[in-house]
């Protein structure tokens, strides 16, 4: 929360939670897809989909899974530029159970890619991504991200840590989540900066990696 | 960054709170101030797009109120309670029409800083580059606030909200006419203090605080009434299902919030100690 959160972001209206929030929902979960989304399934809970209609919480999403910022002129016509861009959207009313009430279940599909992000607007324009691929994290879009999918394995994350430090870049905050002992896990790293191309390379180069994804700062 | 911190920082408060938010972001003050410029240049263009326009918002409930004020005839000859309210009119419908606005803090709560700090500036010709350090204080404000409360609607309740743009508007203000970071802050509390909406707690039980600046506040939101009905504008919700509204939500309030001085501003810290002193008694 900085001096430029409380006077902005500058967005189109009408609503900080509702528009801007979700814009960057969009933003964030193309980001986790890594490409363009051709078609989403997007699960709307709560106040999202109760006052959403009203506050252009639809267009605002669809304009962040076609790349537009919050303040981009086109969110208005968010539906028209999808059928343009061959993205095919179906929202539908969800039950997320006790998140917050202004969350969305993003079920993204590209070319030869999948990907599912749950995400909350918490005000202001802020958000918080609490689901990615059914794994728990926790990060915000206000600083580069980095979402290692892995194997879990002893010595994983002061690798991966270790790599980050080489590369002279400050480690926000961490989290880790994985399905068993020795199964898949899930880690996002939120940085003080982005990473260099070589150290993202020197990570996506560790056995024990699956996936990478370099995620832009959405927020602020 | 706490209002206490920012009333006893240095003239101007607003140097303070940029240098403070500097240390603990890692921005320099130079780009800060870039993109507070910027967003004051934005805050302009929704001025003037909103009193140019009548297109309906997408409900169609809204969207020439700002335009009718703003050509009405002015019969109260207060050409700034005028050109303010316009203003502030002027953004909530642009973001009502999912036109181009600058958060302040809220999309909801938009226009009270634009009406308050640039519909000031221009009654009195003062230049966009004077409002670059006013814009950092209300921030600050805001920061200050955001601390202890939550500034949406959703969260905090309407006048969270829009309390929170008017005390971020009302320091700005101060600054910008030459007011002490002490009076900035003052004014950015009585705001805050007088949007905390039915609740009924005065101080002790005494009809003093608030209950005497509330008086003064509420004489300034009767004339812009005055002003508004003066130039054609409507309420939407027709007059007795307003009072039906207010006497809902008044029932639905907890007695502790309705005179017995048992919440609100009376279960302040000083509201505590004034009461307990009253009676006789350490609190």
């Amino acid at each position: 929360m900085s001096l430029l959160d409380m006077i902005g972001p500058v967005m189109i209206g009408p609503s900080s939670s509702h528009t801007a929030g979700a814009c960057r929902i969009g933003l964030i979960s193309r980001a986790v897809l890594g490409r363009a989304p051709t078609r989403a399934r997007i699960g709307l809970h709560a106040s999202f989909a109760k006052t959403g209609r009203g506050h252009g919480t639809h267009l605002a999403l669809v304009a962040g899974l076609l790349g537009f910022a919050p303040d981009d002129a086109r969110l208005p016509r968010a539906f028209e530029e999808a059928r343009a861009a061959g993205l095919e959207v179906e929202f539908y009313e969800t039950n997320l159970g006790e998140v917050h009430p202004n969350t969305a279940d993003l079920d993204l599909e590209g070319e030869g890619v999948r990907a599912r992000v749950v995400a909350s607007s918490t005000g202001g324009g802020l958000i918080e991504v609490i689901r990615v691929d059914g794994f728990q994290v926790a990060f915000d879009g206000a600083s580069p991200t980095l979402l290692l999918k892995y194997r879990d394995t002893y010595g994983v994350i002061a690798r991966v840590a270790g790599i980050i430090a080489e590369d002279h870049v400050n480690i926000a905050t961490l989290t880790c989540n994985r399905e068993k002992r020795g199964g898949l896990a899930l880690m996002s790293i939120q940085l003080d900066a982005p990473l260099s191309d070589h150290a993202v390379r020197t990570v996506a180069g560790l056995s024990e990696m699956s996936w990478i994804r370099r995620l832009p700062k959405v927020v602020g | 960054m706490t209002l206490e911190e920012i009333m006893n920082a240095p003239a101007p408060a607003s140097q303070w709170v940029l240098e403070e938010d500097c240390r603990e972001s890692g921005l320099e003050p130079q780009d800060v101030l870039t993109v507070m410029r910027d967003r004051i240049r934005e805050m302009r263009d929704s001025v003037e797009r909103g009193l140019k326009s009548d297109a309906k918002s997408i409900t169609g409930m809204v969207g020439w109120n700002a335009k009718g004020l703003w050509e009405a005839e002015d019969r109260l000859n207060a050409p700034l309670l005028k050109r303010v309210q316009a203003y502030a009119m002027a953004v909530n419908e642009e973001n009502a029409r999912m036109g181009r606005i600058v958060a302040a803090p809220t999309a909801g709560s938009a226009g009270t800083i634009p009406g308050a700090l640039l519909g000031v500036a221009d009654h009195l010709g003062i230049s966009d580059d004077d409002l670059v350090m006013p814009m950092v204080l209300a921030a600050g404000v805001g920061r200050a606030i955001s601390r202890q409360m939550y500034i949406s609607g959703s969260a905090g309740g309407c006048q969270a909200e829009i309390g929170s743009s008017a005390a971020m508007a009302a320091a700005a203000v101060t600054e910008l006419l030459g007011g002490t970071p002490r009076a900035a802050v003052h004014a950015a509390a009585l705001a805050l203090m007088n949007t905390i909406g039915l609740v009924c707690d005065p101080v002790g039980g005494y009809v003093e605080v608030p209950c005497v600046s509330r008086n003064a506040f509420f004489a300034v939101h009767a004339v812009s009434a005055a002003q508004l009905a003066l130039a054609q504008l409507e309420s939407f919700i027709p007059p007795d299902e307003v009072i039906g509204a207010m006497a809902q939500v008044g029932r639905m309030m907890p007695l502790q919030l309705r005179e017995t001085a048992e919440g609100g501003l009376a279960q302040t810290p000083t509201g505590r100690r004034v009461t307990a002193r009253m009676e006789g008694r350490e609190d």
